[in-house]
């Protein structure tokens, strides 16, 4: 009896540490998200993607790349202003990012001078013909999965938890589920994989290069390729800042049609 | 207002201008040439295009007062682009210039595409100079877009971005979280281009009136009082975009008037005084993006809609709406329609030789597009279809970029109707395809 009684009153200290470390699979990427997505209040950085074929051939995106975020993980502005290729050069996109909802995106068309509004409900459409979708860029809705823990890896030096996602909406995605390898200490996602239907693995992401910017970790050069036709999309985040005090004027159809420079050089 | 033939300077005069032109461009890549290999923050950027682009009518017709010509365009062009910026941002220059072979006319030409200058200060955008304006919420229907544009030009394959025309002002940009204002100033009233007479088939109500012996041109007059002014207030509420457009100037599309209906001699194309009050909103709904756009056509010339040479006011209305159906997949259409006043008086006054306008005239748009191949192929679709005219337009069009620098674009028109004279149906017998190679650095 007296066991009994030490071992019930031992129970709370032994699920006290369980409960601290006991971060749900969902919570797991909350946390990678914000490492990832939400780094700083805001963002600034010079993006050079490069689109390869499994040929070899090359094509270039470049472009200056702000993101404010008004709620940590919830509603984020991102405007883009593209260098390269010339056919997109001067061109500015805007998305007003929201996690519960379609984005809302404007595109400024210099030829034209004209501003529009573009239709956007498939975030798993193409980001500027990368292998990256948009939900790739800015996020994708974590309720929109269920989320599960594997077991720990390591990728590279770095122990990792993986966690499965598996769309709740099945047809809302053009894969089935995907494995993350998030860093355990810095949070970040340093491989993700995308599964087929079939189950077959589809498209791959990695996190190529980490650095420790301004105290902040960010994955400075990554690449997603496409398993299946052999065409990766490799990005690096050039002369990436934090907190660079992005006026809310930026998100505004004045800054589309006449970008202010000091943003955008 | 003042009176012009419409001919063009004569060919020494514009081969010095081009040449002149030319030269200060080569003086500006000399001295500029080097800083543009540089990454110097601030370094002249030098960008454009070379292309060439061709049309042929494949209707086996080619139009009376021609040479039997299939080609609607046969062209080689070159684009120079130039910006510069000062240190602090505030204040930058642009210059887009096009030289250009017209290998149908036989001519070599230019033509200054935009030239302005940009002053930014506080809330405050300046723009002077030649420029490009786009108001208005439609695709291809245009109410409150009161700037010219070139329809020439875009039935005869020409890319998009030469349908609209520049204007020659000033555009002053205010920005307020109320309530933003762009107003803009036009002292030199620019036309709508339209097709060509020797290049298409195009109706005309005279072809009878053999006794028409001259044809002049009465453009709007160069005075400080016929300066067109035009206004857009907008505000987003969210992400829903509401305008309010004013417009006091001319029509682009010109009016006919001869000196007898009898026995006509001269054929004078005018443009009348025009006012136009509008508003549009463009916002998200069902899933896609949604707009509508209405605007008054005040035609200040003609009140009570009695006399045949100007056009009656209108009441005009558009309703849009575009969505992504599938992956890449984005389906738009559009509803426009048109509505006359004082018709009674329009159908009584009306020569019996000039064809008859409906009461009630409207279009129905469908744009499909369809990106493939990692965006490298564009495939799209473009219908606008008139139930009260009976006429329609299919442009079928397919670009697809072999690299970053080069694309090609294979695209059609075809136009067709039940009357000879509506918008589409005097266009029948221009069907065409078109082809475009562009390089572009």
């Amino acid at each position: 009896m007296k066991s009994i009684i030490f071992y019930l009153l031992c129970i709370p200290y032994l699920i006290l540490p369980l409960t601290a470390s006991a971060e749900t699979a969902e919570e797991a990427i909350k946390r990678a998200q914000a490492a990832f997505l939400y780094a700083g209040y805001d963002m600034k950085a010079r993006v050079v993607m490069k689109l390869i074929a499994k040929d070899g051939k090359e094509r270039m995106r470049e472009m200056t790349m702000l993101r404010k975020d008004f709620e940590e993980g919830g509603d984020q502005k991102y405007f883009i202003y593209f260098y390269q290729p010339a056919d997109v050069r001067n061109m500015s996109f805007m998305v007003w990012k929201y996690p519960k909802k379609d984005d809302d995106r404007w595109i400024f068309i210099p030829a034209l001078n004209m501003v529009r509004k573009i239709a956007a409900s498939d975030r798993r459409s193409s980001f500027v013909g990368s292998d990256f979708t948009y939900e790739d860029i800015s996020g994708r809705d974590i309720e929109d999965d269920n989320h599960s823990f594997g077991k720990e890896e390591k990728v590279g030096e770095r122990d990792c938890l993986v966690i499965k996602s598996v769309p709740k909406d099945e047809k809302g995605t053009d894969y089935s589920y995907k494995l993350s390898w998030i860093d355990k200490e810095r949070s970040l996602p340093l491989k993700e994989e995308y599964y087929s239907k079939k189950g077959d693995i589809e498209k791959v992401f990695s996190a190529d290069e980490v650095k420790e910017l301004s105290g902040i970790f960010t994955i400075t050069k990554r690449t997603m390729k496409n398993i299946a036709n052999g065409h990766r999309t490799e990005v690096s985040f050039e002369k990436t800042e934090y907190n660079v005090k992005i006026e809310d004027g930026l998100f505004t159809e004045r800054a589309l049609k006449n970008p202010p420079k000091r943003w955008i050089e | 207002m003042k009176k012009g033939s419409g001919a063009r300077g004569q060919g020494l005069e514009r081969k010095m201008r081009i040449l002149q032109f030319t030269l200060t461009i080569l003086f500006l890549l000399t001295v500029y040439g080097p800083r543009l290999t540089g990454s110097t923050a601030y370094a002249l950027d030098l960008h454009g295009f070379v292309q060439g682009n061709y049309a042929a009518r494949v209707t086996g017709d080619s139009p009376p007062a021609k040479n039997g010509s299939d080609y609607l365009l046969s062209e080689e062009r070159l684009q120079l682009e130039l910006t510069e910026h000062s240190k602090d941002g505030s204040a930058s220059f642009f210059i887009k210039s096009d030289f250009f072979r017209d290998g149908v006319a036989g001519t070599d030409d230019m033509e200054l595409r935009e030239g302005y200058i940009n002053y930014t200060k506080d809330l405050v955008d300046l723009r002077v100079g030649r420029q490009i304006i786009t108001w208005g919420t439609g695709d291809l229907m245009f109410i409150n877009d009161v700037f010219p544009k070139d329809y020439g030009a875009f039935f005869s394959g020409r890319p998009m971005e030469y349908l609209k025309a520049p204007v020659d002002g000033a555009k002053v940009e205010i920005t307020v979280d109320l309530l933003s204002a762009e107003l803009v100033a036009i002292p030199t009233f620019e036309p709508n281009r339209l097709p060509d007479s020797t290049r298409f088939y195009l109706y005309n109500p005279f072809s009878s009136a053999a006794t028409i012996t001259t044809v002049e041109t009465e453009k709007p007059g160069e005075r400080i009082r016929d300066t067109e002014l035009a206004m857009r207030l907008f505000r987003y509420i969210g992400s829903t975009d509401v305008s309010l457009y004013a417009y006091k100037g001319f029509y682009r599309m010109s009016g006919m008037m001869v000196n007898s209906m009898t026995n006509p001699t001269t054929l004078t194309y005018i443009y009348p005084e025009l006012t136009v009050y509008g508003g549009s909103i463009t916002g998200n709904i069902f899933g896609g993006v949604g707009n509508i756009e209405g605007g008054y056509y005040d035609s200040a010339g003609d009140r009570m809609g009695d006399d045949p040479t100007v056009e009656n006011s209108k009441w005009k209305f558009l309703a849009g709406y575009k969505k992504e159906l599938g992956s890449e997949l984005t389906v738009g259409i559009q509803y426009y329609t048109e509505i006359m006043e004082d018709y009674g008086n329009y159908e009584s006054t009306l020569p019996s030789a000039f064809p008859k306008e409906e009461r009630i005239r409207s279009y129905t748009t469908l744009r499909l597009t369809k990106m493939l191949l990692y965006q490298t192929l564009r495939l799209s679709f473009f219908g606008i279809y008139s139930p009260s005219d009976e006429d329609y337009l299919l442009n079928p069009e397919a670009i697809y970029k072999l690299s970053d620098e080069l694309s090609f674009t294979l695209g059609g028109n075809v136009f067709g109707g039940r009357k000879e004279f509506t918008m589409f149906g005097q266009l029948e017998k221009n069907d065409n395809l078109y082809a475009n190679l562009r390089y572009q650095f």
